[in-house]
């Protein structure tokens, strides 16, 4: 369970490369980046706005935003390569095969149709269910979600539903066709704390129930604590540390992530300054040699700005960094 | 609280929204009035040199505090005091002077560094702005010596002054927000969720600037943020908002390690845990009541699993919460003493 996940991975994405074609160049906003989920697997992947972490997840799901395109690498589930799929045909894995959630639930729901009309759609499409049959999974969705009066709330239109219920109800169209994996990019951040956890003890009970595995993008490394079984940390387009969740939060050993916990406050711990890496992450546009942090790096030397490190095994995880690749 | 004179003094502010629908919808639908309470009666007093956080989830009526302080809105109640002299609601002062120094005293950090500086002015009038409003007779070389200190004070250098704001990152226009409030020299900052906008390790940047200034300045801070990690990290005391009024206010220490309100338990069980120490989260039940139709009483008291007959009717108010605590906490249960110790969260039932 180290580099990656035990037995059959459910997704593997080898080498994913994502560029934006611009006046000024190619921008590569996702650079060679490689993993694997397990079945019933819940990965994090966390960074800075910018990273890339949400464009691999939009790349997985086959959705993203022209003139961007997938310019190499590869995205296979189950064995079977999706990310040269034509439209159509990805149309069918997408819900019926990957769920998603995104991080507003208002702008993922129609606001013209009932909540219903929207479900049973999802499950007629995906699944040969008549339209009461249809229905009624849709209802037995919403209850499982924890819709309170599901039957009453099916008709009601999104506008009708707070936070959230709207986050529970994109989870519910999510879960419509049950699919073996769920992409949620950010679902808890546009929530307020004490609805955030009542989303991710319910994305955590969902996944257990159903054997669901998830990859949950997100910048907030206490969702990932609580949630995922390991995290991949993106810097600038890459993967530059990734393994167990507990290992990488307690024992980081890029110096990127040791930098990120540090400079995470905690309301357990009383410090009186917070680690600070000073500096911003570049623009990719200005992507430095070599390694791509050795500018904000306190430990950088020679080689990192000369040379790019690949993901070397340390500890229990893996990192990019040539610090690592030092030790004995 | 103990010695030193409040700096900032509000005594029952309230501040009431009028969102009532149209005159002819009201009349054709037979509807009344409809009133936001987005502040109702809070008393809190800031003494120099403290740093007070201010926590609550969306719509509990926190920012809506920070822009009663700073003058944006008029209190429907109550009075806001600066150093002894009332700047608004009931009895303000009539001497203009003397409000204008209490108006140069206190400045504002707002949360979006890229919605509060205009785009189309250089970094060096943004800055200079403030002082140019407060003192109009300062020469252009004093102007320009005073806008590089500041720059140098914030973390930028004195030549970003005629770049634009577009050529910053997020954490640099957040600093340069800083240098803009700092430039009248004020004694107290608002700070309206001013690092919710920004990256985590950038975030740490403008919280240790923050404190840094507050050390050498001896600054005073109103700190609001939706985040309980971050108050917890730079707040001496902290006051937890939920619909319009303070349910809690405590030391730091005191509120994070034995929080005496309902609310403020729950919160704090609900926050995600680096640690991982392998506490299960208590799912709370619930949501925030609508604000326009809130619950008679204790506002909290649908969610709240203590809450009795008194509760549903009467609206605690925030006294001291006994027992040893040092803290204050506006809950019938606290006062009463019925309310357990904090229980260890139980296991979400999977």
């Amino acid at each position: 369970m180290t580099f990656a996940a035990a037995g059959e991975p459910l997704l593997a994405v080898e080498r994913l490369r994502v560029e934006f074609p611009t006046r000024r160049g190619t921008l590569v906003a996702v650079h060679d980046v490689s993993f694997s989920i397990a079945p019933g697997e819940v990965l994090g992947v966390v960074g800075e706005s910018g990273a890339g972490k949400s464009l691999t997840g939009a790349a997985i799901i086959g959705l993203i935003d022209p003139p961007g395109r997938i310019a190499g690498g590869s995205v296979r589930l189950a064995g079977r390569r999706i990310d040269n799929l034509p439209y159509d045909a990805m149309r069918l894995v997408r819900g019926r095969e990957i769920g998603a959630v995104f991080q507003d639930p208002l702008t993922s729901l129609n606001p013209l149709y009932t909540i219903g009309r929207q479900l049973v759609e999802t499950i007629r499409t995906h699944l040969p269910l008549g339209e009461s049959d249809a229905r009624k999974r849709a209802i037995a969705l919403l209850e499982e979600v924890g819709i309170p009066a599901a039957a009453r709330r099916i008709d009601h239109y999104p506008h009708q539903f707070s936070g959230g219920m709207r986050q529970r109800v994109v989870i519910a169209l999510a879960l419509a066709a049950n699919p073996k994996l769920i992409v949620a990019d950010e679902p808890t951040t546009a929530l307020d704390v004490s609805i955030q956890a009542q989303i991710i003890a319910l994305l955590k009970r969902l996944c257990r129930d159903h054997g669901t595995a998830v990859m949950l993008v997100t910048h907030d490394m206490g969702v990932i604590a609580e949630t995922a079984d390991r995290v991949a940390v993106m810097y600038a387009g890459r993967i530059v540390e990734i393994g167990p969740v507990a290992d990488v939060i307690h024992r980081p050993q890029h110096p990127y992530t040791v930098g990120l916990m540090g400079s995470i406050p905690s309301i357990v711990e009383e410090r009186e300054r917070l680690t600070q890496i000073d500096g911003a992450m570049p623009r990719l546009t200005a992507i430095p040699p070599g390694c791509a942090f050795n500018p904000r790096c306190p430990h950088a030397f020679e080689r990192c700005r000369r040379e790019r490190p690949e993901l070397i095994p340390a500890g229990a995880t893996v990192a990019a960094c040539w610090l690592v690749a030092q030790m004995p | 609280m103990n010695s030193g004179a409040a700096l900032l003094d509000l005594r029952g502010i309230a501040r009431y929204f009028d969102v009532s629908p149209p005159w002819l919808d009201r009349v054709l639908e037979r509807r009344g009035r409809v009133t936001l309470k987005a502040v109702d009666g809070i008393d809190l007093a800031i003494r120099k040199g403290e740093t007070v956080g201010l926590v609550g989830e969306s719509g509990c009526g926190k920012s809506t505090v920070a822009r009663l302080i700073v003058g944006l809105y008029a209190p429907t109640r109550g009075s806001i005091q600066y150093d002894g002299v009332t700047i608004a609601g009931q009895g303000t002062t009539t001497d203009a002077r003397a409000l204008r120094h209490a108006r140069r005293g206190m400045q504002m950090i707002f949360q979006d560094p890229y919605a509060s500086l205009n785009p189309r002015w250089r970094v060096a009038d943004i800055v200079a702005e403030p002082i140019r409003a407060h003192a109009p007779a300062t020469s252009r070389a004093q102007l320009d010596e005073r806008v590089a200190a500041l720059l140098v004070q914030v973390g930028l250098a004195a030549a970003d002054g005629v770049k634009y704001p577009h050529q910053f990152s997020g954490g640099q226009r957040q600093r340069i927000s800083i240098a803009r409030a700092l430039s009248t020299n004020p004694q107290f900052l608002v700070c309206d969720e001013p690092t919710s906008a920004l990256d985590v390790s950038v975030q740490a940047q403008v919280l240790n600037l923050m404190r840094d200034l507050s050390h050498a300045l001896g600054l005073t801070y109103l700190f609001i943020s939706h985040n309980l990690a971050v108050v917890h990290h730079i707040a001496d005391r902290v006051g937890v908002m939920y619909l319009g009024r303070i349910v809690e206010l405590a030391p730091t220490r005191e509120l994070f390690a034995n929080p005496q309100h309902p609310y403020t338990r729950m919160l704090l069980d609900a926050v995600p845990d680096l640690e991982m120490t392998g506490k299960s989260r208590v799912a709370v039940a619930g949501e925030v009541p609508n604000p326009l139709d809130p619950p008679p009483g204790c506002t909290f008291h649908p969610r709240c699993p203590f809450a009795n007959e008194r509760c549903r009717q009467e609206i605690p108010k925030l006294r001291a919460a006994g027992g040893g605590a040092r803290g204050e906490a506006a809950c019938h249960a606290v006062e009463e003493g019925r309310l357990p110790p904090r229980a260890i969260p139980l296991a979400i039932p999977l």
